[in-house]
């Protein structure tokens, strides 16, 4: 039989007293030196791996986005280069063709025009030929006729006459 | 889904805790003396109990008081208190009871042994008085006269009495040996005779019921920890696995949310105490759910325990108090001088002892009532059962009182969490008053 006086955990015993603050400060000793402290260190370094590593991912994230911007410029400067580079071939092609006429066609002039100075040169060449052949022919013809006076009037010129028409101006 | 699986497993249980703590009452509680009176029989058989024993219950009434051994009906505000209570054996069930050491000292020095030198049989009552101890209800006892200090003697009975002494009105305990009525003394306690204790004759240093729990929680957290705490040393730089995940979020949420929110950036010298109070109240208020071996026992409900914990949590927040706390405390800066020595420091330094004290008185409030409740739902089954003459009164009491426990076991298990955590929150918050350092933007 017990009674509400025997509600003895409301009274502070020294046997328990002793006790529990013997075990509660080994408890306390044994827990931090054995276990709470290399939780907490092994909890302390994972977190700061943990975050090292999303550290790192966006670096090589902010990275690769920045190579990429790199790449896309490069590109675009390579393009810009490229067209330029084309444009600048056809200018060096357009202009190439362009003094390739301008010296056919100054040959060609310089070519008719020494043809033309030939031409004439011969021209002046076979007149003075002709010129000297019929004087020559003129003189011989005359000297044919001087002989043949003597014979009738017809006669003689019929005689000149063949002999015109034996000049054959070639 | 996992969440359902496991609060179902819960359920199953407490409803299993239910009916082992229905067994044990039942074992332990006193036999009418209607129905069956295996007492006389028993003793009259076995001599176990030869002249004065056999005797019926009227000769002890004058003479010696009431026989502990023929009790006249189940009574559940005793029934609880029993079970609440701190004693030098481990009742399992009926009449099987684990022996556990005693170390008791008196004027006449110390006595080391085990309770097996009382010969416990009914209602952890002891057959032998040895060197003037006796154990009575699972508790050592001593006798007063000075003839029976030295050696072993049968007890017949143990009485109970109400007495008048000073004009107060006490019950004593008595032990019959050859025909003797013999005064008992309990154990020396601290309460100032104010509950019914004192400083007596002796004082008991036993492994009692809670000290065994609390060196069994603290092998059983020791060994959990230092597995975690090994495991977490070796997987360095892998992912956690198995217990690690369930113990590391404890010691997150301890860092994270109460050490470093209320005290500071010192937070870490204070991690290992703030950790230790809470695992091991924890661990304390888990096993002490329990309903049977090697469980049960209240032991953060015995406010020998809170006391120390609290007394720890206010010497740390004192003794690492600095400058402007006592300031604070004693001599608050802008408030007019008789303000302060007639009101304020006068308060505050009353604040500064009652914080340690709600700290202890709450812990050990929530867990006693919390175990007195579900010792009373339970009891239900031998109140209407009228302890055992009823069959289908127990049945009905069975009836309702399961649900009933199972609910509060269920809210138990989350005050056992939640005082751990108000114990630890509440003591970081004292410690984070007490290190604050000035805030010069304050006055």
């Amino acid at each position: 039989m017990l009674f509400l006086a025997d509600f003895n955990v409301l009274k502070p015993e020294p046997g328990l007293l002793f006790w529990t603050t013997l075990i509660f400060l080994i408890f306390w000793f044994m827990m931090s030196r054995f276990a709470f402290k290399p939780i907490g260190n092994a909890l302390k370094q994972r977190e700061l791996d943990i975050q090292n590593a999303l550290d790192e991912a966006k670096k090589a994230r902010e990275e690769m986005s920045h190579l990429q911007a790199e790449n896309e410029k490069l590109l675009a400067q390579a393009r810009e280069e490229r067209s330029a580079i084309l444009k600048e071939a056809k200018e060096a092609k357009d202009e190439i063709i362009a003094e390739a006429k301008e010296r056919a066609n100054a040959e060609y002039k310089r070519k008719v025009e020494s043809a033309i100075q030939d031409i004439e040169n011969q021209k002046q060449a076979a007149l003075v030929s002709l010129k000297n052949q019929a004087g020559q022919m003129a003189v011989e013809i005359a000297e044919k006729l001087l002989r043949r006076e003597l014979a009738n009037k017809t006669e003689q010129e019929a005689y000149a006459k063949s002999l015109a028409d034996s000049i054959k101006l070639n | 889904m996992n969440f359902v699986r496991t609060y179902s497993l819960v359920l199953i249980l407490s409803g299993l805790c239910t009916f082992a703590l229905a067994q044990t009452g039942h074992g332990d509680h006193p036999h009418p003396q209607g129905a069956e009176h295996p007492h006389p029989t028993e003793q009259a058989q076995t001599g176990e109990h030869p002249a004065e024993g056999a005797e019926n219950a009227e000769h002890h009434e004058g003479a010696c008081g009431h026989s502990l051994s023929i009790e006249p009906e189940f009574n559940a505000g005793d029934n609880a208190v029993h079970h609440i209570s701190d004693a030098n054996v481990i009742h399992i069930v009926g009449d099987m009871y684990v022996n556990l050491p005693v170390i008791l000292k008196s004027a006449h020095g110390w006595k080391v042994g085990t309770t097996g030198m009382f010969h416990v049989h009914h209602h952890g009552n002891g057959e032998f008085a040895n060197d003037g101890y006796v154990l009575v209800h699972g508790s050592v006892m001593r006798i007063l006269d000075e003839k029976f200090q030295h050696g072993e003697f049968k007890v017949e009975d143990y009485t109970h009495q109400e007495i008048e002494e000073g004009g107060k009105a006490k019950t004593v305990y008595n032990a019959i040996i050859d025909g003797q009525c013999l005064r008992l003394e309990s154990k020396t306690t601290y309460d100032g005779g104010i509950l019914g204790g004192g400083v007596t004759g002796f004082s008991d240093f036993s492994i009692t019921r809670n000290v065994f729990t609390m060196l069994l929680t603290f092998v059983i957290l020791f060994f959990l920890f230092r597995s975690v705490a090994t495991a977490a040393t070796r997987t360095k730089g892998q992912a956690p696995k198995g217990l690690q995940n369930f113990i590391e979020p404890f010691y997150t949420f301890i860092r994270d949310e109460v050490a470093k929110p209320n005290i500071g950036p010192k937070y870490e010298k204070y991690m290992p105490y703030l950790l230790s109070a809470f695992f091991f109240i924890l661990g304390l208020n888990l096993i002490g759910q329990i309903p049977f071996f090697p469980g049960g026992a209240n032991v953060t409900g015995n406010i020998s325990i809170t006391i120390v914990l609290a007394l720890i949590t206010f010497l740390i927040s004192t003794f690492s108090a600095n400058k402007h706390f006592w300031e604070h405390t004693l001599w608050m800066p802008g408030v007019p001088a008789v303000l302060k020595i007639f009101i304020l420091t006068p308060i505050e330094i009353l604040g500064v002892f009652l914080k340690p004290f709600t700290l202890l008185l709450r812990l050990f409030a929530n867990i006693t009532a919390g175990h007195i409740v579900i010792l009373s739902f339970v009891s239900l089954i031998f109140i209407l059962g009228k302890a055992g003459e009823s069959v289908g009164g127990s049945a009905a009491g069975a009836a309702a009182s399961i649900p009933l426990t199972l609910f509060m076991m269920t809210l138990e298990l989350l005050v056992a969490f939640l005082q751990a955590f108000i114990f630890t929150m509440l003591s970081a918050t004292y410690i984070g008053t007490a290190i604050e350092e000035p805030h010069h933007d304050h006055h």
